[in-house]
Order: C-alpha cells, then sequence, then structure tokens
C-alpha cells in the first residue's frame, strides 16, 4: 500500500493520531501520513473543502454553521473528556456550575469569592475554532458566552499558561493532563474516566474523523487502523482517551444522553 | 571573433537572453503583486457589498460576535479592538526602537566607524536574520514570565508584544540611516567642523539633518514591519479580543486575528469575509506607509 493522507483538525485529538499515525508509518512504510493542529472548525473546513483527507473533530459537523454535513462522513475513533483546570496553587478541587458559569462569564473576578485564595482570576480561553472550547461551553457552562480571555491556538500552549500564570483558569482535554495543572470536580464529580463512561461527569466528547464522502485507499486503511485493537487498547487508553465501546451511554448531536 | 562576426550581431545576440531574462522578472512581479491585490480586494470588499456590513461599522465597532446566532441578534464584525492593538504596539515599538536605531547609526558611521563596522553591524544583521518564531518563543519563555514577576499584570500585555517588535525593526531603522549617513558628502562634516562645530555639534546640527529623509525612510520601514507582524506578537500578547486599558493589559491584533481564525472559517461565510477585509485593511497600510517614502524621499531633497 502507498499513498499519502493529510489528517487536519481537533488538538484535543492530536496525541492520538500522531501516535496512532507514527506506528501506522512503521508498519507500512510506504504511506505518509500528516496530522496537524488547528482546531475542530479547521478540521471540519478543511476536509469540507478537500484541502485535508481526514478532519478530526470534537464536535458533530452538523453543529458547525456553513459545513455542509451531508457530505461527509463521521467516524468516531474514541471519547475523551473535558475539565476544567486551574494553576496548582489554586486550593480547589471542587467548584459548582453555577461558580464556574459565574467565571467564565466574568462575574466572579477573584478566587476568594468561591472559596480559594486572594487572587485575580485569569482566564484562558482557546479560539472559537476549538472544539473543546465548543464542548465545555455547552456541557460545562450551558451555553453561556465567555467573557474575553486570554486566547491561545493550542491546547498545548495553553497548558503552559495555566501552570505558569497564577490564578488562571481554562479547561483541557483530560488527554493533556500530566499533573503540572489541577483539573477541578464539577459538582463533587470527578472527571474520571468511571464517571464519564457512566455519564456522571457531562462534559466530554466524541472524537470523529471525518472524511468527505467514503474513505478510500491509504486513508480507509489508516481509518480501519484507529478502530483496530491495537490502537483502541492500547494507545487510546495510554494517552488519556475513552474506547467507545467501553462508553455505557450513548449522546446524540442534540446532546440527549440515553443508556446503551 | 573581431573579424568574424558584425558588432551589430554579436551584440543582439548576447543581449537578447538577458533582456528576456529581466523582463520575464519583471512582468513576474507585476503580475503577482497585481493578482495578489486584485484578490484580496475582492475577497475583502465581499463583507460590504455581499454582506452588506457598513464600512462604518467595521472599522469604528468594537463588537466583534461573527458567529452569534440570527435569534440573539445576529452576527457583528467590527474591528476596532484589532486596529487599535496593531496600531498601539507598531507605535509604541517605533517610538522606543527608533531613538536607539540613531544612536547606534551614528556610532556606526560617525563616533567608532571601524569598531562600529567590525562588530556592532555584524550583530545588527544577525538580529534581522532571526526567524520571528524565535523572537516569539523567547518572549514567552523570558520577557512575559519577568513582566508578570518584577511588573505585574499577567505578562501577556501589549508591554511584550512592543518589547519583542522593537528589537525585531531596529536592524530595519539602523541599517537605513547608516547607509544615510556614509553617503552624505564629506564636505558637509568638515565645512561644519572648521566653523568650529565641535563632533557632537556637527552630528547634532548637521549631519542627522542631512540625513533626514533616510532617518524617516527607516522609521517607516520599521513601522511597516511592525504593523504586518503577526506571529511573534500574537505568541506574547494574550490575545484578548477586549480593549485594553493599560499597557500591562492583554490586547490582540489584525494579524494575529487573523490567523487565529483563518483556518476555522468556511469560504464564503461573513466570518471569512472579514477576515478577508481586515487582510485588506492591512494591505492599505502598507499601501499607505509606502506611499508617505515616496513622498518623503521626492521631499527630502537635502541629500544629493
Amino acid at each position: 500500500m502507498s499513498g499519502n493522507v493529510t489528517a487536519v483538525g481537533s488538538t484535543a485529538m492530536q496525541p492520538l493520531a500522531e501516535q496512532a499515525a507514527t506506528q501506522f508509518m512503521a508498519k507500512n512504510p510506504n504511506v505518509k501520513v500528516v496530522v496537524q493542529g488547528g482546531g475542530s472548525g479547521t478540521g471540519l473546513t478543511q476536509v469540507s473543502q478537500g484541502a485535508a483527507d481526514i478532519g478530526n473533530s470534537d464536535i458533530f459537523a452538523e453543529e458547525k454553521s456553513g459545513i455542509d454535513a451531508a457530505q461527509l462522513t463521521d467516524h468516531q475513533i474514541c471519547v475523551v473528556g473535558m475539565a476544567a483546570v486551574v494553576n496548582p496553587d489554586i486550593k480547589i478541587d471542587n467548584l459548582t456550575k453555577k461558580q464556574l458559569v459565574d467565571i467564565f462569564t466574568g462575574k466572579t473576578t477573584n478566587w476568594k469569592d468561591v472559596g480559594g485564595p486572594d487572587q485575580k482570576i485569569v482566564l484562558v480561553n482557546r479560539p472559537k475554532a476549538s472544539g473543546t472550547r465548543a464542548t465545555f461551553k455547552k456541557y460545562a457552562l450551558d451555553n453561556a458566552e465567555e467573557a474575553a480571555g486570554i486566547e491561545e491556538d493550542s491546547s498545548g500552549t495553553v497548558r503552559k499558561i495555566i501552570k505558569e500564570t497564577p490564578g488562571a483558569i481554562g479547561y483541557l482535554a483530560l488527554s493533556y493532563l500530566d499533573g503540572s495543572v489541577k483539573a477541578v470536580s464539577l459538582d463533587g464529580v470527578a472527571p474520571t474516566k468511571e464517571n464519564i463512561v457512566t455519564g456522571k461527569f457531562p462534559v466530554w466528547a466524541y472524537m470523529h474523523s471525518y472524511t468527505k464522502g467514503k474513505p478510500t485507499g491509504a486513508t480507509e486503511a489508516f481509518l480501519n487502523y484507529m478502530m483496530s485493537d491495537e490502537v483502541q487498547k492500547n494507545i487510546v487508553p495510554q494517552l488519556g482517551y475513552i474506547p467507545g465501546t467501553e462508553m455505557k451511554i450513548v449522546r446524540g448531536m442534540d446532546g440527549i444522553v440515553k443508556n446503551k | 571573433m573581431k573579424n568574424n562576426v558584425a558588432p551589430g550581431t554579436f551584440r543582439l545576440n548576447s543581449e537578447l537572453p538577458g533582456r528576456f531574462l529581466t523582463m520575464g522578472a519583471a512582468i513576474l512581479a507585476i503580475i503577482s503583486v497585481v493578482t495578489i491585490v486584485s484578490f484580496i480586494t475582492v475577497k475583502g470588499m465581499s463583507t460590504f457589498i455581499i454582506n452588506g456590513v457598513s464600512v462604518k461599522e467595521f472599522l469604528f465597532s468594537t463588537k466583534w460576535w461573527p458567529d452569534r446566532l440570527p435569534e440573539d441578534g445576529g452576527p457583528q464584525v467590527g474591528v476596532l479592538v484589532f486596529i487599535f492593538g496593531s496600531i498601539v504596539i507598531a507605535m509604541l515599538a517605533v517610538l522606543l526602537s527608533a531613538p536607539i536605531s540613531i544612536i547606534c547609526a551614528v556610532f556606526m558611521a560617525e563616533i567608532a566607524p571601524f569598531g562600529g563596522q567590525r562588530f556592532l553591524q555584524p550583530s545588527i544583521e544577525l538580529l534581522a536574520g532571526i526567524p520571528s518564531v524565535v523572537y516569539g518563543y523567547i518572549g514567552l519563555s523570558l520577557l512575559v514570565p519577568f513582566i508578570r514577576n518584577n511588573i505585574g499584570g499577567m505578562g501577556f500585555s501589549i508591554l511584550a508584544g512592543f518589547l519583542v517588535l522593537s528589537i525585531m525593526i531596529m536592524p530595519t531603522i539602523v541599517s537605513v540611516l547608516t547607509d544615510t549617513l556614509k553617503s552624505l558628502p564629506r564636505e558637509y562634516k568638515e565645512a561644519a567642523l572648521a566653523l568650529g562645530s565641535t563632533r557632537w555639534q556637527s552630528i547634532y546640527h548637521v549631519l542627522i539633518p542631512a540625513a533626514r529623509s533616510g532617518l524617516i525612510t527607516g522609521i517607516v520601514l520599521g513601522l511597516a514591519r511592525a504593523f504586518g507582524e503577526a506571529l511573534a506578537v500574537q505568541m506574547v500578547i494574550g490575545n484578548m479580543r477586549k480593549m485594553p486599558t493599560s499597557i500591562m493589559d492583554p490586547v490582540i491584533t489584525l494579524t494575529s486575528a487573523i490567523t487565529m481564525d483563518m483556518g476555522n472559517t468556511p469560504m464564503g461565510s461573513l466570518w471569512n469575509n472579514a477576515l478577508w477585509s481586515m487582510g485588506l485593511f492591512t494591505l492599505m497600510m502598507s499601501c499607505f506607509f509606502i506611499l508617505v517614502l515616496r513622498f518623503v524621499v521626492r521631499k527630502g531633497g537635502v541629500v544629493r
């Protein structure tokens, strides 16, 4: 087999796609898989314009305006949780949804108002292209419009800034947690795998790989590899994602959760 | 050779390829400029023509909600915050960089031509060769934490942005001004010294005024560079879409807003068109800078 595959989009999914691409290329030396970030919006836009073979996204194509979802084929690779993360010096382990909304809409501006130290809150956002931002806004903030904050276009930079800036809060996919920043619980529920698969922790997203029409050739082979046991049973859990098969619930693009 | 070939033939044969080559290069350059400018203009105007946004609202509104749903009042694309950010950062960078650059240029051309040429010039040329992502990364890793720990705020700020930029534009100003100072007729300096001026007086009263056009050229080129720089600035300014109230506040520029959103927006959407309009605006600013330059160079008749 030979050919080139370009996968663009979600930075929440990027570590998984990169790792899988490296292993796939080791097995198929004549295939070149290029993985790029840019955000879920970028992935959806690029794949529907034909500029990329695979568009990675944390949101359903139907949720993004200006995208013709009918011509895209959805491949759900796995699930990832997302959580509010704070600078490790903020000694807060739990926030209620109300507190979280007030923080992100700019109503609460000091940590002492939510039981923390007397320290100004620094908001770190992702751009609107980000699927992490869209998911967090929908399921953690009940669609409240975020106040203006620092904006960075990659999850890696967000983590670096939250780690270094006193009083910083942002949100990250759980695959980006490495101990340098602290994830906080929401309404007393910790963002753990157990709470996500049972539906107790609501902030999570399907990791979609979209193709324009049916995938063929190297693209199809790569997507099959992503769904193979080798990826699903090893790389997926190692990097902090959850295989779709372990989910006890399903959620439609309308956000309605059903038991499997 | 001189007997076998008629003078005219020889000349024609050797001249032709060179002529085609230069003509071809010139035409290629003109075609690319015309194509780029017309493409950006067509894309940039569609915000106003197709989406019906008024130019006034676009330029003077601070309300940037390109994705607001119709039931909440519909999208709005006012880019004043971005324009303000770009202008403030570029101007402050020039204000800081110009005096330092002038002093460096005088040092190199007049005070210590030998040492200047030997050490200062290569180091300043080296500054010009450092990629902007490296400037940005140094700014992000050293300058931002330094500002946060020693001055206050969160570090990501107008201050960090223009400090990084001022170093980036220094080579431009220094090299243009040094060349102008060096090309001044010797008689200017000699006449000033003969009239009893000290070295400082001859520099301050004669040479710098005489090099005025080079000085302004350097500054305008530096300003244009500062206005157009995207990457290094984006990494240190925090990109907050809100009017800053102090020099310690994060800010966002036209170029960083374009790079953050361009990939995300579907072609033909209002959001995408608005980004093109912002591109058109930066292009028009560059044209304006170039016009200023032409005007200054023509008027600055002191030199030559």
